[in-house]
């Protein structure tokens, strides 16, 4: 992809969907023929707890402009309670890079259930939009790994 | 009260109660002072000081040490307790091998603080009403005592110990976050703009030369296989390469001791970069008692860490976006 700062940047947006909801989620929106937009790169996990900060990091160090963790609703973890600890690391995660300087919209946590296709394409919509506003990410990017 | 110090580890020592004594001894110089083990009377007589400066927490070593035969004699500063309590609760030390003598804790002096103003050939200090005296190899010189505290004793948060077996002299109280001021930093940070922040940290972390002293010396961090030393990760052995993998290692080490961390002040101490680290460590300690309710590492051994444990209701990650400044 060529990134043209200014004009026509489209941003890479990473999403980490965990396998028994989210990523449900975002096939289902596929087989309603819902679209969202191509900029998103799923990556599927087992749990949304299975994401740990390094992944997240990686993800803008390889070149994500934008990071989305999605995961089952509160309550609704294959695993019980996996979410309930996602959502405190994340929060802590997510503040931290706030407070680093790294833009806050970069960063977004959804809950999407397999029945939710429609909100995973929204949502994705959305957020793309977001990160396209902001522009490239340059405050936690690898300039090693950067597209020429 | 090194004197008082010597005498309970030689009659410790004496009546068998321990067989080793973790203190302190000095270096090259005089404020050069690093942490030992002793064995005997003789060696005590010869080498053990606790002074101004002895700042060293000796907790971390008791991991190792705790596992070898007999018991060990530590002496612990009121912050040094909760590192212990802490490394106790995460099954770090063995806490039956240990005899945990309380000695009061600092201010302890930072002798970078006394070099910055010009002060070499440091052969001793003494505080006389809040004038410190300097004595060097080309005279007495003087400056204000309460400039010359290091920094993790002038946001003291507990002059309280919170475990010991015996203790020498008087028990403190446990220091409120006002009167210690030391969220006051963090908070100015936080009401400064996204910019800003991102300015201030890239002037303080593009100072680190990865030395690892940080992790080293940081009681929490304890792990065996650091991920910091995984030769597959690209980022071992060796400086950062960039400002990604600086901020990288920062947001790691701080995360993975997030909840666990107790504010020691270790970390900022040892950093030969100046780099204040003290302040993501906080921001972590902020959060936690902003989000999940008033925590201290380290306070006891038995309750659970905020990341080890959750609430049906705790608050979503949003919050982030929806306050403080953009
Ligand atoms: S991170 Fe720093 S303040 Fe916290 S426990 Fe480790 S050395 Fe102490
Ligand atoms: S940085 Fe993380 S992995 Fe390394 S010793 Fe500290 S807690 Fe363990
Ligand atoms: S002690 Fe300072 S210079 Fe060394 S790795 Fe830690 S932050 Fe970097
Ligand atoms: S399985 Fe979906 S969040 Fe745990």
């Amino acid at each position: 992809m060529q990134v043209n700062e200014n004009t026509n940047f489209e941003p890479v947006i990473v999403a980490f969907c965990c396998n028994w909801c989210s990523y449900a989620g975002a096939d289902l929106s596929g087989t309603n023929r819902l679209n969202y937009p191509t900029n998103v790169k799923i990556i599927r996990v087992p749990c949304s707890c299975r994401v740990n900060p390094m992944f997240i990091l990686r993800a803008f160090q390889k070149g994500a402009d934008g990071v989305i963790l999605c995961g089952c609703h509160p309550g609704d973890c294959h695993y019980t309670s996996g979410n309930y600890f996602t959502r405190r690391r994340i929060t802590l995660l997510y503040s931290m890079l706030d407070f680093l300087g790294i833009e806050r919209d970069r960063t977004r946590l959804e809950w999407v259930s397999a029945a939710e296709g429609a909100k995973f394409a929204a949502t994705m919509q959305e957020f793309t939009d977001a990160v396209r506003k902001l522009g490239p990410n340059r405050r936690l990017e690898d300039l090693r790994c950067r597209k020429q | 009260m090194q004197e008082a110090m010597i005498n309970k580890a030689k009659q410790l020592l004496a009546d068998g109660t321990v067989n080793r004594v973790i203190g302190w001894k000095r270096g090259e110089f005089v404020y050069d002072i690093t942490p030992a083990v002793f064995e005997t009377a003789e060696e005590i007589d010869a080498d053990f000081v606790c002074d101004d400066f002895t700042a060293a927490n000796v907790s971390k070593y008791l991991v190792k040490e705790s596992r070898k035969e007999g018991k060990i004699l530590a002496f612990l500063k009121p912050c040094d307790t909760y590192s212990f309590n802490q490394l106790v609760k995460e099954h770090r030390i063995v806490r039956e091998n240990v005899y945990v003598v309380g000695i009061p804790g600092g201010p302890k002096l930072d002798a970078e603080k006394i070099k910055a103003k010009g002060i070499t050939g440091i052969l001793g200090v003494k505080n006389e009403n809040g004038t410190l005296k300097i004595d060097t190899l080309y005279g007495e010189e003087t400056m204000p005592y309460y400039e010359a505290i290091l920094g993790k004793c002038e946001t003291c948060k507990s002059r309280k110990h919170v475990v010991y077996d015996e203790l020498l002299g008087e028990e403190g109280e446990v220091i409120s976050a006002e009167d210690s001021g030391r969220f006051d930093m963090v908070e100015k940070l936080e009401n400064m703009t996204a910019q800003e922040r991102y300015d201030f940290w890239r002037e303080q972390l593009s100072k680190c030369i990865r030395c690892n002293a940080c992790r080293n010396v940081c009681p929490a961090c304890t792990c065996e296989n650091c991920v910091f030393d995984n030769p597959a990760s690209g980022i071992s052995n060796k400086a950062a390469a960039d400002s990604f993998e600086e901020n990288m290692f920062h947001i790691i080490r701080a995360f993975h001791v997030a909840g666990r961390c107790t504010d020691c002040g270790e970390c900022s101490r040892v950093c030969p970069q100046n780099i204040p680290l003290h302040l993501l460590n906080r921001k972590f300690i902020k959060d936690i008692n902003a989000f999940y309710g008033e925590y201290q590492a380290g306070e006891d051994t038995t309750s659970r860490a905020p990341l080890n444990n959750y609430d049906k209701d705790d608050c979503e990650p949003s919050i982030v976006h929806e306050r403080g400044v953009e």
